[in-house]
């Protein structure tokens, strides 16, 4: 009796659902779940790349790209995948895309390619994309899979751009270089840059900063290793879900 | 579990649906990223005497200004001695792909290198364009010198890199505070020795001929040094000979 009841209930779910289950999956991933301070995974790009805004940001959409398509398409073949070689098949998955996304930039966006060069490629060593795959896509369908994708790449995203914008700030005093919308915030001008703040103008509001210079600790990788850090400590403090209480 | 057989059927499959879809879209956008880097390489040229142009930098031209200005520059093509080389004979296209072709010129021994030089005239003046070419810290480093008619002075440069760390290393292509600073050093000493220049970590010593470097980039900077010394030392029996042929 109770196991018709049971089958009674269910209620045929549209094609592509979005509810609350569906909504979580892809805000998880930004605050709770967060890939790079709560799961700590991706951490080893996340401080190579972080120097400036702007590959960050191109880094983070390719991420998303990536992520997003290897977990549907393992999802997919998941029943299809034999248990012998399934990272193998994970990594060919990702391999292809990445590819994709490599001939896709140097096609249509040269620039960007040339200025991101290595790091492209090594999206495949990205242990949130493959962790994903894993734990995730392997165990669940295609569509859910998908958002579960495009939320742990917005998720690290979130977090490369935020220390980036620490890092391109006080390590060199502009912001979003080799994109369109290139600022020079402040540093001292000359005749190839000029700042907003000119921290050698005798007048104006740049006179007040003549004490500042850049933080040379900044474009270094280590600079990104505290501010993550920085991060996790503040998003633990404030939400009492994450305090270990072991 | 799967069979043996089932395994190997399903990575073939896999392996082959990847490997033609991956060849058709290379071979689908190989036109637009051939026209790309060709473009690209003209602009590097261009990019090292921008000194001579006004306003923006070549590298930020549209397509149609670099094909018009490139339109004043000759290409030559030199053995280790200065004669000219038959160009027909040799395998390499004149306008020498500086990151593939160079490559593999490098692995030739010296006699048998071409040594390409570029010429651009412009309302009398003339500058002359060679190409540098060495080891970064994570992958090759070259770039494009330009002399002035004196053969002597730098006029600029510009250089390029396949994988420095953005931020770091990569600024040897992306700082105009580290390349605008090669403008009228000079690549012999007082005395008429031929020194080269040399990038010196903690701030230049002889204004003639060495530049600052860039911090946290001191293996990358290395890497320039050693081109710059080398690789134009290469190039002093070709400047003679350039200089016979006015």
């Amino acid at each position: 009796m109770a196991e018709t009841t049971v089958q009674d209930v269910v209620v045929k779910e549209p094609t592509l659902p979005f509810g609350k289950k569906e909504k979580k999956l892809l805000t998880d991933p930004l605050t709770d779940n967060n890939p790079i301070t709560i799961q700590v995974l991706g951490i080893c790009s996340a401080l190579a790349v972080t120097t400036q805004v702007f590959p960050s940001l191109v880094i983070s959409v390719a991420v998303v790209f990536v992520c997003a398509f290897s977990s549907l398409f393992t999802s997919l073949l998941r029943n299809n995948i034999p248990k012998q070689v399934r990272m193998i098949v994970q990594l060919v998955i990702i391999a292809t895309l990445v590819t994709v996304v490599e001939l896709v930039l140097k096609a249509f966006s040269f620039e960007v390619y040339k200025q991101l060069s290595v790091f492209i490629g090594l999206i495949i060593t990205n242990c949130i994309v493959m962790g994903r795959l894993e734990a995730f896509a392997l165990a669940n369908k295609p569509w859910r899979s998908f958002l579960d994708g495009i939320g742990n790449g917005l998720g690290y995203g979130l977090i490369l751009i935020a220390v980036a914008f620490f890092r391109e700030l006080f390590g060199k005093g502009t912001l979003f270089t080799g994109s369109p919308a290139e600022l020079n915030i402040i540093g001292k001008s000359n005749e190839a840059t000029s700042f907003m703040i000119n921290t050698a103008a005798e007048s104006g509001i740049g006179s007040w900063f003549s004490w500042y210079s850049n933080n040379n600790l900044m474009v270094l990788p280590a600079a990104a290793m505290f501010l993550i850090g920085i991060f996790i400590w503040i998003q633990r403090s404030r939400n009492p879900k994450l305090v270990d209480i072991s | 579990m799967h069979s043996t057989s089932q395994v190997l059927t399903f990575v073939l499959i896999l392996t082959t649906v990847v490997a033609v879809g991956l060849t058709g879209l290379r071979e689908a956008t190989k036109p637009l990223a051939d026209a790309n880097e060709a473009l690209f390489n003209k602009k590097g040229v261009l990019n090292a005497i921008q000194t001579h142009f006004a306003g923006d930098l070549p590298k930020d031209w549209d397509d149609a200004k670099v094909e018009e200005t490139y339109k004043q520059v000759k290409s030559y093509i030199f053995d280790y001695q200065g004669n000219i080389m038959d160009t027909t004979q040799t395998k390499y296209r004149v306008a020498i792909d500086l990151e593939k072709d160079r490559d593999k010129i490098n692995k030739l021994d010296i006699t048998e290198r071409p040594f390409p030089v570029w010429v651009y005239e412009d309302g009398g003046k003339k500058f002359y364009v060679v190409t540098v070419y060495g080891k970064g810290l994570w992958d090759k480093i070259w770039g494009t010198v330009a002399f002035q008619e004196d053969m002597e002075t730098l006029a600029g440069v510009s250089f390029d890199h396949k994988g420095e760390t953005p931020g770091l290393g990569a600024e040897i292509k992306d700082s105009p505070g580290f390349y605008s600073q090669f403008k009228n050093k000079k690549i012999n000493s007082e005395t008429g020795e031929y020194v080269g220049i040399t990038v010196r970590k903690g701030g230049a010593k002889n204004t003639r001929y060495e530049v600052d470097g860039i911090s946290g980039a001191t293996i990358t900077a290395d890497g320039v040094t050693e081109m710059m010394q080398e690789d134009i030392e290469n190039y002093q029996p070709i400047f003679a000979a350039l200089k016979k042929m006015k």
